[in-house]
């Protein structure tokens, strides 16, 4: 939860930043209705009456989507009644083929494939708007970050109560933001800033121009003013800052900007004092950026930004049509029906002497939908002392290997190292190699073995595993001297004790695993362990990254 | 719908422009891939380049674009045989696409109207003879990565569905873009990528600012920034026609040939077609260049596009293969 220290820091120069999140949400919607072209806004709400009285400020011809629209309905399709009743084929528009503003509900949960098309209807410059509406409770459940990026804006209300919120003044005359002028070193201004802020693309700074632009024509201005350019880069580079800039003006108060009123006659000079867009941005910037970015960083990991209940997670990709029976759970492709039927309708029209539309039960086409289950392997690896660097530098290797072979299987890996007394996640579920290789370059070692914590970790991500759909196996690589019980004390019996009864519960919950030995004389204790697991155990001392990854890939019976 | 960006007015970025501009010289080099970050102008140059290409004739009419009229196919059912200039085809294959959109497939209103039984080409016919490119290309369907794959191996579609069997050419060159983090490209695709190139977001403020400034101007000066910019992509274009004839007497000594297969062989990719490849990116950047024969700085200039796709992936290695390339690169052919 976001302190509301944002909101409670309203130093008196602070003339946009006083405003709060609500303000800020409803300036970047005012800003969007008049320049369509800066793509949309991320709401970050619970359904609420917070959000309700926001989006009734949205466009009502807003047509909404939904997180598993059909291609059909986006791009547009056939339009069956049209075509049966005209005897030709009558296409239907897809929502995507009117400019207009677009409403995607529950946008965290937007397979990675859905955000590729709504970012390329984006790009095309249709005019299309897309406001987001964000209802992910998690910290890494969140919007694509491949559509994020494409919409200028981002508003978070989730601090927002009600009585806080009041409904923005009725619009004023707005000048069209396409005759507005920005001065050159505006353009410069915002570049540094955005560079400042270690925001990569290129998309920000120009998104930052625009909303400026947007901003002074709202306020009458013809040529972009400091104040403009305040809210522009406020409102579009704070959420996207991957770096907190040193605050070198801290303790000296800030100039004070000149007041909105002033500059409206179109003045010509830009008179922006030093930092003062840097300071617009800073002061947005949640308190906790290193843990988002973390957070971040583990979505971008897990290869889809879609939410934890989803279920069966290639449920729905349709495959081509079959002909077939119609049979108990099975549905009709309609199109393809008709399709398959429609060159024999003359002659079946003849035969019968009757008219209309004559379908037979072999032109029957039924849908198929894929519903196979990526496989996660979870390595559990023991980065303790005992015997800490070579192994996980083996382990990483492995994960690596199986990794390049994966892209046939279509397997996800993620590793957990335990050490010390705790495990941590180093690698979320992901496919990604790239990802992959970022992440497990620094690995820390050493410490004590928590083996049963390591298969803690490693039943909850199990478990987190096959609510989005996959089939999770766990690979644990240790030389099986526990010492490091649950609960962080240093006790052996104990420790032995705690492993034996994660392994039971890892077993109970089903989860395939196997127990890899690496201990330099086979470990009795894991051999056990393993037998509680159901699982093989495979001692393999001084094993190197290639021979695990094909030991690994030979017991899970590729 | 704004016309795309122009080519010539993208700032920095010459390894993506040159490649583009290769394969526009030479189409059986064999495509671009390019990967990387978000907010690189990735899809604006691949987008751009339709405006490179020059004009090819072209069978009024025609769905696949035929040169002459005796390979215009039969089912097309066409009369004429006139051929007339046209762009060259750069199609768009969205992500969204049914095989039937790919392939082509029964004409359903034909069916229905007229009871016939007719063939609706698909987007592989309209690229026949130009360009064929898909954004985000490795979140590209698998069974639509498959039908690609069997077509851009053949260079003919056949169609045998809905008691249709028909085939037709369909040789197009893949342009594709994407972002590696999003997931990985299958090696047989990647493969059939002749060219590939990674980019980045500029790190220089002033060349940041310029793409900022540009980018400002196309949309808020079009009229303006078009037809300063439009100029530009002429002569690229003309620049293109030129190493085109080039091309043709252009001498290739066999020393050439001799670094390319070293160098492959150092690198250890697989097949051939690398060197094959390698050896045609390196003869068009000559005649780009207006050489009249290739050398060793050719090959190396164009090496690591050419190769970096292709090596045997070693998961273990930290440095990207585009920084193995280069290294071996400087070892073969000296710095």
């Amino acid at each position: 939860m976001r302190p509301a220290a944002v909101r409670a820091s309203p130093a008196p120069w602070q003339t946009f930043l006083a405003h709060d999140a609500w303000t800020r949400a409803c300036l970047a919607l005012r800003l969007l209705s008049l320049d369509p072209g800066l793509g949309g806004i991320c709401i970050r709400a619970r359904s609420g009456p917070v959000r309700d009285r926001l989006t009734a400020q949205i466009d009502p011809q807003a047509r909404r989507l939904h997180p598993n629209i059909s291609d059909d309905a986006l791009f547009g399709g056939i339009d069956l009644s049209a075509t049966l009743s005209a005897g030709r084929l009558m296409r239907e528009k897809g929502l995507l083929a009117t400019a207009g503003t677009l409403i995607l509900t529950m946008a965290e949960r937007a397979t990675p494939s859905l955000a590729a098309r709504l970012a390329v209807a984006l790009d095309k410059g249709n005019d299309h708007t897309l406001i987001a509406l964000d209802e992910g409770a998690e910290p890494d459940e969140a919007l694509n970050p491949k559509l994020a990026e494409r919409l200028a804006f981002h508003a978070d209300l989730s601090d927002c109560a009600l009585h806080e919120v009041s409904d923005p003044e009725p619009p004023n005359e707005a000048l069209d933001p396409k005759t507005v002028r920005v001065p050159t070193e505006a353009i410069l201004e915002v570049t540094q800033v955005a560079a400042t802020l270690g925001i990569d693309s290129l998309r920000a700074p120009q998104f930052a121009l625009r909303a400026a632009r947007a901003h002074a024509a709202l306020f009458g201005r013809s040529v972009v003013a400091a104040p403009d350019l305040e809210a522009g880069c406020a409102l579009t580079l704070a959420h996207r800052a991957t770096r907190i800039p040193e605050p070198e003006t801290a303790e000296e108060p800030p100039a004070q900007p000149p007041d909105q009123r002033e500059t409206e006659g179109g003045e010509e000079r830009l008179d922006l004092p030093d930092e003062l867009l840097l300071d617009a941005v800073r002061a947005l910037l949640p308190d906790n950026l290193l843990d988002q970015l973390a957070a971040r960083a583990a979505r971008a990991g897990r290869g889809s930004g879609t939410g934890a209940a989803r279920k069966g997670n290639r449920r729905g990709r349709p495959l081509p049509p079959r002909a077939g029976r119609i049979s108990d759970g099975a549905r009709i492709d309609l199109i393809a029906t008709l399709r398959a039927a429609a060159p024999w309708q003359t002659i079946r029209r003849l035969q019968a002497g009757r008219p209309g539309l004559h379908i037979r039960a072999d032109d029957i086409r039924l849908k198929r939908f894929e519903e196979k289950s990526d496989r996660l392997l979870i390595f559990a690896v023991d980065a303790s002392g005992s015997a800490a660097l070579a192994r996980l530098a083996e382990a990483k290797g492995a994960v690596e290997l199986l990794l390049a072979q994966a892209y046939a299987r279509r397997d996800y890996v993620a590793l957990i190292a335990f050490r010390d007394t705790a495990a941590d996640l180093m690698l979320p579920p992901t496919r990604s190699l790239v990802q992959t290789k970022r992440r497990l370059a620094g690995l820390p070692g050493g410490g004590g073995t928590p083996l049963a914590a390591g298969m803690k970790d490693a039943l909850g991500l199990a478990d987190q595993a096959r609510r989005r759909g996959m089939t999770p196996t766990v690979a644990l690589l240790t030389d099986g001297r526990a010492n490091i019980a649950l609960d962080g004390s240093a006790d052996r019996k104990q420790a032995a004790t705690d492993a034996q009864q994660m392994a039971r519960l890892l077993r109970a919950d089903g989860v395939e695993a196997i127990v890899i030995d690496t201990g330099n004389r086979p470990e009795p204790a894991l051999r056990h362990l393993a037998q509680t697991l159901d699982g093989a155990y495979l001692p393999l001392p001084r094993a190197d990254a290639a021979r695990l990854s094909t030991t690994v890939a030979a017991a899970l019976g590729d | 719908m704004m016309p795309p960006f122009p080519f010539s007015a993208i700032v920095g970025q010459d390894e993506m422009k040159r490649a583009m501009i290769l394969t526009a010289i030479d189409a059986s080099i064999g495509g671009v891939l390019v990967f990387g970050d978000r907010g690189t102008g990735k899809s604006t140059a691949v987008r751009a380049l339709a405006a490179l290409l020059p004009p090819i004739k072209a069978i009024r009419g025609c769905p696949v674009n035929s040169a002459r009229a005796k390979d215009v196919p039969v089912w097309a059912g066409l009369m004429t045989k006139r051929a007339q200039q046209v762009p060259t085809p750069v199609v768009d294959l969205p992500l969204g696409v049914t095989e039937d959109r790919v392939t082509g497939a029964l004409d359903i209103e034909k069916a229905l109207t007229q009871g016939e039984k007719a063939f609706q080409p698909g987007l592989l016919a309209r690229a026949n003879r130009g360009y064929l490119y898909i954004d985000e290309v490795n979140l590209l369907e698998d069974h639509i990565v498959d039908l690609l794959l069997d077509v851009a191996q053949s260079s003919e579609n056949v169609v045998e569905r809905e008691g249709l069997s028909i085939r037709h050419p369909a040789r197009f060159v893949l342009v594709g873009s994407g972002n590696p983090e999003e997931g990985e490209l299958r090696p047989q695709l990647l493969d059939r990528f002749g060219l590939s190139v990674e980019v980045s977001s500029p790190t220089e403020v002033e060349t940041r600012v310029e793409v900022i400034k540009r980018r400002d101007a196309f949309e808020h000066d079009n009229a303006a920034f078009m037809l300063r910019w439009q100029a530009e992509d002429a002569a690229i274009r003309e620049r293109i026609l030129t190493a085109r004839e080039t091309l043709k007497d252009l001498k290739t000594p066999d020393k050439v040939l001799a670094d390319v297969a070293e160098l492959c062989l150092a690198l250890g990719s697989d097949g051939l077609r690398g060197e094959l490849t390698l050896l045609k990116a390196a003869r068009a950047y000559a005649a780009w260049r207006d050489d009249t024969a290739v050398t060793r700085t050719h090959v190396r200039d164009v090496a690591p596009m050419a190769l970096r796709h292709r090596l045997r992936r070693d998961p273990l290695d930290e440095a990207g293969s585009g920084t193995r390339v280069a290294r071996t690169v400087a070892d073969v052919l000296g710095a």
